[in-house]
């Protein structure tokens, strides 16, 4: 693995124009006043409420995820780059998902393999066929991004079912207006606190054409004991609009309603935080208490939209992913503007053999796996590790992929012995409304606290930096 | 708005406003007991608290002695009860949680800082200085988050639902002190008590705040009838039963303003304001003050019902 790019230092230890002013202020500002604001950071999280919970760790019921104040600075060339090809694989998603589920173009093509579709457990055989409102299926999409060098920004990860993290690109943004704000008369850092506003706009636009001119819009959340629930409470306070959950829902005649003081009201727009698993205990889980019985039926009757569609997962799978230059190329005849990274699919037997040879240097997913979990990083795990994984790898080849070690970039961050470089990603978040697709620029940067760790993830130790897009 | 909501705006109030009336109990209780024998006889202070808290039963299945130790605990800390001010606040914090967006930045602050301050009492206390500090910081815990709910709600449907968790458990509090200490306060009771009640008298007052509102309003040394004429009628006493029912009966005619429909709960608020508004004490005492007071509880209760019914569920 090739020493990391930072983001500030380049390779080669000159600052990058993008971070010059923030260099100078790190050079005069003393680590203690560095260390009070992370403190005082720290206590406004703390008191506003911005928690998540571990699932299965009986006293972190609430927990903070740890927020660097150093920010993380992405210049406006680069960002229009970046810009360019989240829309581009957004708009490649969208239809890629609508065929699947419809003509299967893509599939007779013999682009993607039949078997790696239907016999995905992400895929909703319910949703053959079945159109949906104005043919959107990923209204948010989180896309992950990692960079290497001054150039190459790869996809890591598209997650097309319920991304979540963007109340602490939204929150973060706050509180470094709070905490810093010489800072913010130093540079022209292009705002990202209209993103509520478009993701209303995105929301309405897609309403069903039976709904009324001023669609009702609610976010369905699983409740307060969700890891996610700060962000829904968050979202739907910004936004506007009713946080409700299963309970406060019923279906009628096929028409969505809540209840309110006033009785029933119809519901148009579903902001689902919710899986599909659980959304209706008539179509898939009889157990789940979250969903609403009775929803896939509004659904199907195209009385209701759900954002996002159901069966995107299909989107989100790493297996998937390995396709989606080709599936760029399918739909919009186009170039993928962003790279994706190299990745070896298991269920190849030769790519298997390949992986085998060499999983000290790979890092391995889970297809379906989310949060870091049951991954392997080669270079970094023990000889016993690497073993275990390998049987585990053989028994079920084809739920696993592999790619190659990135060194993902660095960023200058604030940690105990002072300011040094840890491992970061970018995760922006892109809006497919009816009339156009939005993004505000920026994003949540996640960084690896520990030194030499790659893993970002929150529930691994991983922390939050405000991200930066330089205006011009 | 959602139902859900109401129905956490309202219990929300309802807990908050609970735990500072438990605070006064026992503070009252706390003064009442130190004082010599001679001056309030040989009643046990601690398990008249208990009554008045409307959780005896409750308290002897964990205990069996009601002392100061054991009931300062149950009251205040034990998270078996589910009414103790600890629980209270915790309940509070976790229906404010589950309707975040229904609170201004300012009520959140308020009720989620008192949920975090509450666990530097997460053993208890270990002294009475301690613990009257713990006491007045309950109180002035609910004066935040009260004056951040008044000063920053826009005056819709969702401030009337956490005004009337206010003043349904308002008015629940004090018909149950006197409901408690209502043979202090007959009028044949002068004569019985003398200056032996003159500690009880004031500490009723004391538990709802209102021991100098009392001399503002009579100007007088402190008369068992007019104890309960100010806990009962008096409109411009905040705590007393009729003054809460004029926030209750119009609080309700705002949400049937702005609802454009009537319902039971208009009319039972309504009903109850008339009858208080048209009561005199003389009469209250010719028909029994127990009984009277045992009414009030019992519609007070069926009120809370019917506005759940109409509007929370």
């Amino acid at each position: 693995m090739a020493t990391a790019f930072d983001e500030m230092k380049g390779h080669d230890g000159i600052v990058r124009p993008a971070y010059g002013e923030l260099s100078r202020w790190l050079a005069e500002v003393p680590l203690d006043v560095l260390n009070y604001r992370r403190r005082e950071a720290e206590l406004l999280f703390r008191r506003i409420g911005i928690t998540f919970a571990v699932y299965g760790e009986a006293d972190a019921q609430e927990r903070l995820i740890p927020f660097d104040v150093i920010p993380r600075i992405i210049a406006g060339a680069e960002w229009r780059r970046l810009e360019t090809g989240l829309i581009q694989r957004v708009k490649a998603l969208n239809l890629f998902i609508k065929d699947v589920y419809g003509a299967r173009e893509i599939l007779r093509a013999g682009v993607v393999p039949e078997d790696l579709v239907f016999r995905n457990p992400a895929f909703r055989p319910e949703m053959s066929c079945q159109r949906v409102p104005h043919d959107i299926y990923v209204h948010i999409a989180g896309i992950d991004v990692v960079r290497v060098d001054a150039e190459t920004f790869y996809v890591l990860e598209d997650n097309a079912r319920t991304p979540s993290g963007v109340s602490y690109m939204l929150e973060n943004r706050e509180i470094m207006i709070r905490l810093f704000p010489e800072l913010f008369t130093r540079h022209r850092i292009a705002p990202v606190e209209n993103y509520p506003e478009e993701l209303l706009a995105t929301l309405q636009s897609v309403a069903p054409l039976s709904a009324v001119r001023e669609p009702t819009v609610v976010l369905l959340t699983p409740g307060v004991f969700n890891s996610a629930y700060y962000e829904h409470s968050f979202l739907a306070d910004k936004l506007g609009v009713e946080l409700v959950e299963g309970r406060d829902l019923f279906v009628k005649n096929e028409i969505v309603y809540m209840r309110t003081t006033q009785g029933p009201r119809r519901v148009d727009v579903i902001y689902r935080r919710i899986d599909d698993d659980f959304i209706d205990p008539l179509t898939f889980r009889p157990d789940s208490v979250l969903g609403l019985p009775g929803l896939m039926s509004a659904y199907q009757a195209a009385n209701v939209t759900l954002a996002n569609a159901v069966g995107t997962g299909i989107a989100d799978d790493k297996a998937v992913y390995s396709f989606m230059p080709a599936i760029v190329k399918f739909y919009l005849g186009e170039e993928p503007v962003l790279k994706n990274v190299p990745t070896w699919c298991c269920r190849e037997p030769e790519h298997l053999a390949y992986v085998l040879d060499h999983l000290h240097e790979l890092v391995v997913k889970e297809v379906h796996g989310s949060g870091g979990h049951g991954m392997l990083i080669g270079p970094s795990s023990s000889k016993v590790a690497i073993e275990q994984f390998r049987a585990k790898l053989k028994t079920a080849p084809k739920n696993f992929i592999a790619q190659p070690t990135l060194a993902l970039s660095t960023c200058p961050t604030c940690v105990e012995q002072g300011v040094a470089p840890r491992h970061i990603d970018l995760r922006p978040f892109v809006l497919s409304g009816r009339d156009k697709v939005r993004i505000v620029p920026g994003g949540l940067t996640r960084v690896a606290l520990k030194e030499g760790s790659l893993v970002v993830n929150s529930s691994q130790g991983g922390g939050t930096k405000d991200t930066w897009v330089l205006d011009g | 708005m959602l139902s859900r909501t109401a129905d956490n705006l309202y219990w929300l109030s309802r807990y908050v406003e609970r735990a500072e009336y438990l605070a006064r109990i026992l503070d009252a209780t706390q003064r009442l007991s130190s004082l010599p024998l001679t001056y309030v006889g040989t009643s046990n202070e601690w398990e008249s608290a208990l009554t008045t808290a409307g959780c005896a039963n409750a308290f002897f299945k964990h205990y069996d002695e009601a002392d100061e130790a054991n009931v300062t605990d149950f009251l205040a800390f034990s998270s078996a009860n589910t009414s103790s001010i600890r629980s209270c606040f915790e309940l509070a914090r976790s229906n404010a949680r589950a309707v975040r967006t229904a609170l201004t930045m300012e009520m959140w602050d308020s009720i989620n800082g008192t949920w975090l301050e509450l666990k530097r009492y997460d053993k208890g206390v270990t002294s009475r200085e301690e613990f009257s500090r713990f006491l007045r910081w309950a109180q002035e815990s609910s004066l935040r988050y009260d004056g951040s709910a008044y000063r920053t709600m826009l005056r819709n449907d969702a401030f009337w639902f956490s005004r009337l968790g206010v003043y349904i458990e308002r008015a629940d509090n004090t018909a149950r002190i006197l409901d408690v200490k209502y043979h202090l306060l007959l009028p044949d009771n002068e004569r019985v008590g003398g200056p032996l009640d003159y500690f009880q008298w004031a500490a009723i007052l004391r538990s709802v705040s209102a021991l100098t509102a009392y001399r503002w309003v009579y100007r007088e040394s402190l008369k068992p009838w007019l104890v309960a004429d100010l806990l009962i009628l008096r409109d411009e006493m905040p705590r007393s039963l009729a003054a809460c029912y004029e926030v209750i009966a119009r609080d309700l005619d705002n949400i049937a303003g702005a609802y454009g429909r009537q319902g039971t709960a208009q009319r039972q608020a309504r009903d109850i304001r008339n009858r208080l508004h048209n009561s005199r004490m003389d009469g209250i005492f010719q028909r029994g003050l127990h009984e009277f007071i045992g009414e009030f509880i019992t519609e007070n209760n069926r009120l809370g019902a019917a506005i759940t019914e109409q509007f929370l569920i």
